[in-house]
């Protein structure tokens, strides 16, 4: 055996086991910071809205009250506040998932057929099946969702070298269209139902209700369970498959947990609030600056970063617009796109 | 009874196998045995199925027919992540996440050796610390995979399949895509790896000279069954060359090493017209 073996006390080997040390430091700082933003975020979310609210009747609130209307509205804030932290945090980690699971950094629930999926059940319980009730949109939009990261995957591994990464996006992409075309096909002639859906598609966080969101909040576990399960699968997986087998990884089991585990957030959180785009694209992007690229790391900085964005957007929607409020699905894309463009802008600068 | 003690010596065999995709067989009927502590060096035609048989050891193939058996045990029977603390696999195009560090990547090594939940240990520490050393790469560790040379990337990804410390090591091409000298040098850290803690290499070589030069036994295949299987100096003749890649050749002791050097003949530039050379 070489030198080498004898404890690090020379320079190289010091210097890598320090570099590991900081980065974990690093992460665990970050994940810090961004926790208290988003607590931040959280306490605005409850005081901030359409209706101005002082401080003491905020807290009195808090502390069990709804006799004011002051109080009202904070009470009501409540679970809206909840939700949206659920939601967005669940398609921050969607968007982990799925762009590790397809190693392709445009990966998300829309671009993969998931989200169109959970849409296209919607659409066609509302206008052949009679669906109305807000608990009938969860069951829908979660088998939605599941039938068609089924029907994507089947699509995908068709061919030689079963489901690759490359296959599987171009088969969402075109299921992906293929569904909004049969969107529009079944809503085109029915005026009536296109409305109820109009606000259901924007995606919104407002009608929440601690009931409902009980409700699905067992999807969510087992969604975020079974993306944990799959943290150190997704880290082998992106060295390819063919190193990620050599390392002792069962690629096509670690798929299918993770693909699992992602389709669930994804239909719960699609059920509950509607198809909200660009959480699960951005903000993935974002968290590898700041907690690296350990899916160990990056799926509980994804989670605490996508609840603080779609929070923050939910509160920007509700004061810019006074007395009125601007969806959630809506604010997204509008916080989203340029975050995307200058995260785009930053990676090429550094790749050149 | 783990396979992690690295005082015994391990063996890898394939009996009667056939490999290939699909429909289409690759390789049928082989037999191998991997000398352990050795250096096996295969070599072929374009899609003689060396990489395939190369796959199928490292168990990313599992033969149609006949068996590929890791100490006396079928290796597609045993977990995979035991497997991986014994194989090591550096595949022919392997990825390196966008924006990664060198020693990140090279500690992604040492995933067959930890639990879900165990932490990183001092012996993980020190197995990359090692990798970086032996393949030079140390300084490097802070320095983002994106930004290296091709030389320089593939002896990290070297140190990564040293990070996982196993007695046996597949090799894909690993000299793919690198200039002569830093082939050279990638071929030499494997034979230091090879002297110093009896490492068993099996590689993938195109280069035939390079080939005879570092192996200690050559493996020579052509549309999928083994034409020759044994020392270079004994294997490596004319009519094996002629045999396998379908062309007229010269072999000689080559002046460096003494083993043998295959010199294609061509059409243009033999001294001595081709017909009778």
């Amino acid at each position: 055996m070489s030198a080498t073996l004898a404890p690090p006390s020379d320079t190289s080997p010091s210097g890598t086991s320090a570099h590991r040390r900081t980065s974990a430091a690093r992460r665990s700082a970050w994940l810090a910071v961004s926790l208290v933003v988003l607590g931040l975020i959280g306490v605005a979310s409850i005081t901030f809205g359409a209706r101005e609210i002082a401080w003491s009747d905020v807290v009195s609130a808090l502390s069990g009250n709804d006799e004011t209307l002051a109080e009202a509205a904070v009470a009501k804030r409540i679970p809206r506040t909840f939700l949206a932290m659920l939601v967005g945090a669940a398609l921050g980690v969607v968007g982990a998932v799925m762009q590790g699971l397809t190693r392709n950094p445009l990966a998300d629930p829309g671009l993969l057929g998931i989200t169109p999926g959970a849409s296209l059940a919607v659409v066609v319980g509302m206008a052949f099946f009679g669906l109305g009730s807000p608990m009938g949109f969860t069951w829908v939009a979660i088998g939605g969702a599941a039938v068609a990261a089924v029907f994507v995957y089947v699509v995908g591994s068709i061919g030689r070298g079963g489901a690759t990464p490359l296959k599987l996006t171009l088969a969402g992409a075109a299921v992906s269209a293929a569904f909004t075309s049969l969107i529009s096909a079944v809503l085109l002639p029915r005026i009536d139902v296109m409305d109820s859906f109009r606000f259901w598609q924007i995606g919104g966080v407002g009608g929440a209700t601690a009931e409902r969101t009980l409700q699905v909040l067992p999807f969510l576990v087992v969604g975020a369970l079974l993306s944990a399960a799959s943290t150190t699968g997704l880290n082998a997986l992106a060295l390819g498959d063919d190193l990620a087998a050599g390392l002792g990884e069962r690629v096509v089991r670690t798929r299918v947990v993770a693909a699992l585990g992602s389709v669930t957030l994804c239909g719960a959180a699609t059920a509950l609030a509607g198809p909200i785009a660009f959480v699960g694209l951005v903000v993935p992007h974002a968290c590898r600056l700041l907690a690296g690229l350990d899916h160990r790391w990056l799926l509980p900085s994804c989670a605490v970063v996508g609840a603080g964005l779609l929070t923050l957007a939910d509160v920007l929607g509700r004061v810019v617009a006074r007395p009125d409020e601007i969806d959630v699905g809506i604010l997204t894309a509008l916080i989203g796109a340029p975050v995307f463009i200058a995260i785009v802008r930053r990676q090429k600068a550094r790749a050149l | 009874m783990t396979l992690d003690d690295s005082s015994r010596a391990h063996s890898l065999s394939a009996h009667g196998v056939t490999l290939g995709y699909g429909d289409r067989t690759v390789v049928e009927g082989l037999d191998l045995a991997v000398p352990a502590g050795e250096i096996t060096v295969i070599v072929g035609a374009n899609a003689c199925g060396k990489s395939t048989l190369l796959r199928s050891l490292a168990r990313l193939l599992t033969p149609s027919e006949g068996r590929i058996v890791l100490d006396g045990k079928e290796l597609h029977e045993r977990p995979t992540k035991e497997v991986a603390r014994v194989l090591g696999l550096l595949p022919q195009s392997p990825i390196a996440p966008e924006g990664i560090v060198v020693g990140d990547l090279v500690a992604r090594g040492r995933s067959p050796h930890q639990r879900m939940l165990t932490r990183w240990s001092r012996e993980d520490d020190a197995a990359v610390a090692e990798a970086l050393d032996l393949t030079d790469t140390a300084s490097l560790a802070d320095r983002s995979v994106d930004e290296l040379s091709g030389g320089q990337r593939q002896r990290v990804w070297i140190a990564m399949a040293l990070a996982q410390r196993t007695d046996i090591l597949l090799l894909d091409e690993p000299t793919t895509f690198l200039d002569i000298a830093h082939q050279v040098e990638v071929l030499d850290l494997l034979t230091d790896l090879n002297r110093t803690r009896a490492t068993t290499i099996v590689m993938v070589l195109h280069d035939l000279n390079l080939a005879a030069r570092y192996a200690d036994r050559l493996v020579a295949m052509c549309r999928g069954r083994m034409l020759a299987d044994g020392a270079p100096q004994d294997v490596l003749t004319a009519e094996l060359v002629e045999e396998v890649f379908g062309m007229r050749s010269q072999v000689t002791p080559d002046p460096v090493s003494g083993k043998p050097m295959v010199l294609p003949i061509g059409r243009h530039h033999a001294r001595v017209p081709a017909a009778t050379a």
